[in-house]
């Protein structure tokens, strides 16, 4: 039942990315990569991560994706959308190079020819209080240099969304 | 056999729950246009039964037998596929909602009343309840029409800026019932009305309601569809059974919602003093949301209409700090309690 639920998952995840890069018209990509991160997120809910599986859909699907949809639409791109599927030889070079990247890691990892250990050992205090332990006793300092980059990232933003254009600068210049 | 009979229960449940929620979605609209009148000094619907009670089924007739029309020029699979996205989202969050205490006992078979009770609960309504951004924005924009894509485009804007506010409002009684599950949350509360966590986290309880309302698109915030401006909004070019489903999308959420606050804040089917425990659970979970319900609309019937800019400004200016400054107050003296409750 559980390994047919993840050939599910595992064949729609693989097949809604390969459409996220094949279809020409950028709200399909949107959609279909949408189907990638609902379906990634059932991944998790198998593997006993509720936790994870509901932060993906809440940050991914429901705050990411839906900004870019709104910037597609806002952009209404309709003449040089395929200004991207002219660079086949360059995807094919990276393609290939990543690909050989992953496989060499996958051989390298310990759990490689290992049966991986099926039960979640965090079950019995419950994932979400698990997680929240690790975050804030083990792993606080890189919790709180994520937190710092993502500030940065964040007044980053805002000092570019609030830079006066040029032709601004030049008319108020003129003025005084 | 035994996973049959699990998987036959639980269907039922869902069947039972989902028949529950639609009439009630249906009464909701005779409830509303009742109430509205009431205030406005005038009958409202009369015709159709005593007292006009048979009209929400006289709505849905003719909203089923209407001519369906999709426009030339709109994207027909997305067309088709927006009002699904907004139906669903709405509904599935019912499955862990606790509707009572005790558990129904029938032979070897335990009747729970909830469908399920998972322990991320309320992020899995919070999750759910963020892809009904994408009906609406792909419902506008599918239609191929300037006001419903403008629509369209100022519900997702609303929708992603009361989202926060609204899940940040909901870690202050997540904080203090220590648990993600409606039913613990519940528990939580229990033993009178000054346990309820509307007490002890107002300023949380106020907000909720207000990104409730902002989230659900309904008056003073239902900018999407101001009729004034958009003619209406995001549905501009649906008919018939298509616009039904996010009329009953709107209803079902704001069912949703009224279910949730009163789980988070209104504790739940607990009775408001232990002398009252006689009446039934269900009970005064059912005179809750209904007395929530009534505050909607009594709202619309109040409030004008806010302009776009302000309230934006409104969510993010105002409602995202009170709910960051609630949040971090309400964790140090949760801390700090705690440290004295060990001493």
């Amino acid at each position: 039942m559980l390994t047919a639920f993840f050939f599910y998952f595992a064949f729609a995840t693989v097949v809604s990315s390969i459409f996220t890069i094949g279809f020409r018209s950028p709200v399909y990509c949107t959609l279909a990569l949408l189907s990638t991160f609902l379906h990634v997120a059932g991944l998790f809910v198998l593997l006993h991560a509720e936790f994870i599986a509901a932060i993906q859909i809440i940050v991914y699907v429901g705050a990411v994706l839906v900004l870019y949809l709104f910037i597609l639409m806002l952009l209404d791109l309709k003449s040089n959308e395929s200004f991207m599927h002219k660079q086949v030889w360059w995807a094919v070079f990276f393609g290939i190079v990543i690909i050989v990247e992953i496989l060499i890691g996958l051989f390298k990892s310990p759990i490689m020819g290992k049966m991986p250990v099926p039960v979640s050992a965090e079950e019995a205090i419950g994932n979400t209080q698990a997680i929240g332990l690790a975050l804030f006793n083990k792993y606080l300092l890189p919790f709180e240099v994520v937190g710092l980059i993502l500030l940065g990232a964040v007044i980053g933003a805002m000092v570019l969304a609030k830079k006066v254009p040029l032709k601004q600068k030049a008319v108020s210049a003129k003025v005084e | 056999m035994e996973l049959g009979i699990t998987i036959l229960v639980t269907v039922l449940q869902i069947a039972a729950v989902l028949g529950v929620v639609l009439t009630h979605v249906a009464y909701l609209t005779y409830a509303e246009r009742k109430i509205l009148s009431d205030m406005q000094d005038r009958l409202g619907p009369m015709e159709v039964g005593p007292h006009g009670l048979l009209q929400p089924l006289a709505d849905g007739l003719k909203l089923f037998f209407k001519e369906d029309i999709i426009p030339a020029g709109a994207n027909k699979i997305i067309f088709s596929a927006a009002p699904i996205l907004v139906l669903v989202p709405a509904l599935i969050g019912f499955a862990v909602v606790p509707f009572g205490r005790d558990s129904l006992q029938i032979g070897a078979i335990e009747i729970t009343p909830y469908i399920t009770d998972i322990n991320i609960g309320l992020l899995y309504i919070l999750a759910f309840s963020s892809l009904g951004a994408y009906g609406i924005l792909l419902g506008g924009w599918a239609s191929n029409s300037k006001y419903s894509l403008l629509g369209g485009l100022r519900s997702a804007a609303q929708v992603i800026s009361y989202e926060l506010p609204l899940g940040l409002a909901l870690v202050g009684p997540i904080l203090l019932s220590e648990s993600l599950s409606l039913t613990d949350m519940t528990v939580a509360q229990g033993g009178g009305i000054w346990r309820w966590f509307i007490v002890s986290q107002p300023v949380a309880f106020v907000i909720y309601m207000i990104c409730a309302i902002a989230e659900t698109n309904r008056l003073p915030f239902d900018l999407p569809e101001a009729e004034s401006e958009l003619v209406a909004g995001f549905f501009t070019e649906y008919s018939g059974m298509r616009f039904s489903f996010f009329f009953l999308a709107e209803y079902a959420n704001m069912i949703l919602v009224s279910c949730i606050a009163v789980v988070a804040f209104l504790g739940g089917w607990q009775a408001p003093l232990p002398a009252l425990e006689f009446i039934p659970p269900i009970v005064w979970f059912l005179a809750k949301v209904y007395f929530l319900l009534f505050f909607y609309i009594w709202l619309r019937a109040t409030v004008p209409r806010l302009r776009f800019d302000q309230l934006m400004a409104f969510g993010w200016k105002v409602m995202l700090p009170i709910a960051l400054v609630n949040v971090l107050l309400t964790s140090i003296v949760k801390y700090f309690l705690n440290q004295w409750a060990e001493k």
